[in-house]
């Protein structure tokens, strides 16, 4: 006799591919995953500043000019605002990756971040002055 | 959240976003924005590229930009499967992500040294 296995159709969530542009949280959400292209935008142009220097004098004067475009300015003031909002959440969000106990002693939220921010202070500081004396 | 639980890809996502949160905003600033509108007078070539190929700052240099590629790999591919629902093309999604991250390693590898 044949026996046919009881086979109820699967259950799937069927989400709208926008599904996040309904609430603020997951706006928030979607455009700090989104940050991460700025991140890799950085990468590259760094790629083009070492391609520019190991060409000599004349390519890096077309790169200089090239970031003076008006244009290049805003995107880059634009991509600046996006790093930044990457840096901030980043470091807000460490101390929960992050759990530093010094015996039963929890190091608070606010003190891991806080470091954060002092290293961050700091490093660019640094490089700031390094960039300036060169 | 989709949390991946392959421990690798989450160690090099983890070290590019530190290091970039770190670093990238100052040096954009600098190179992007403060430079170009004149708030800062633009270096010499013979003192950028003296700063820029000193061997210790390539492997720094080199190791910002493979992380920052990383970083973005794996968040970004979680942007696509989570945000466009595409978790039907998991596997090609990864390995465009992670195959973009590397080849964007190469290449900085080859126009550093």
């Amino acid at each position: 006799m044949a026996y046919t296995l009881h086979h109820p159709k699967w259950h799937r969530d069927s989400k709208p591919i926008f599904w996040w542009v309904r609430n603020w949280a997951s706006i928030a959400f979607i455009l700090r995953e989104l940050t991460s292209v700025a991140v890799a935008y950085f990468a590259v142009l760094l790629i083009l500043v070492y391609r520019a220097l190991q060409s000599g004098p004349e390519a890096w004067a077309a790169l200089v000019s090239m970031l003076a475009n008006p244009t290049m300015i805003a995107f880059h003031v634009f991509a600046l605002c996006t790093l930044l909002y990457h840096s901030i959440t980043w470091f807000n969000l460490s101390p929960k990756a992050i759990v530093i106990r010094l015996g039963r002693w929890r190091i608070p939220d606010l003190l891991i971040a806080g470091g954060n921010y002092a290293a961050w202070i700091f490093i660019s500081a640094m490089i700031a002055l390094a960039y300036v004396a060169s | 959240m989709n949390k991946s639980n392959d421990p690798f890809w989450w160690t090099l996502f983890g070290a590019g976003g530190a290091l970039s949160a770190m670093l990238v905003p100052i040096l954009l600033f600098l190179i992007g924005v403060a430079t170009p509108l004149g708030w800062i007078d633009a270096p010499s070539y013979a003192a950028v590229s003296g700063l820029m190929l000193h061997p210790i700052v390539r492997i720094a240099a080199f190791s910002l930009i493979s992380l920052s590629f990383f970083h973005w790999a794996h968040r970004f591919r979680f942007t696509l499967y989570d945000g466009l629902q595409l978790k039907h093309l998991f596997q090609l999604i990864a390995v465009i992500c992670y195959g973009g991250a590397l080849a964007g390693s190469i290449a900085a590898a080859y126009v550093i040294w």
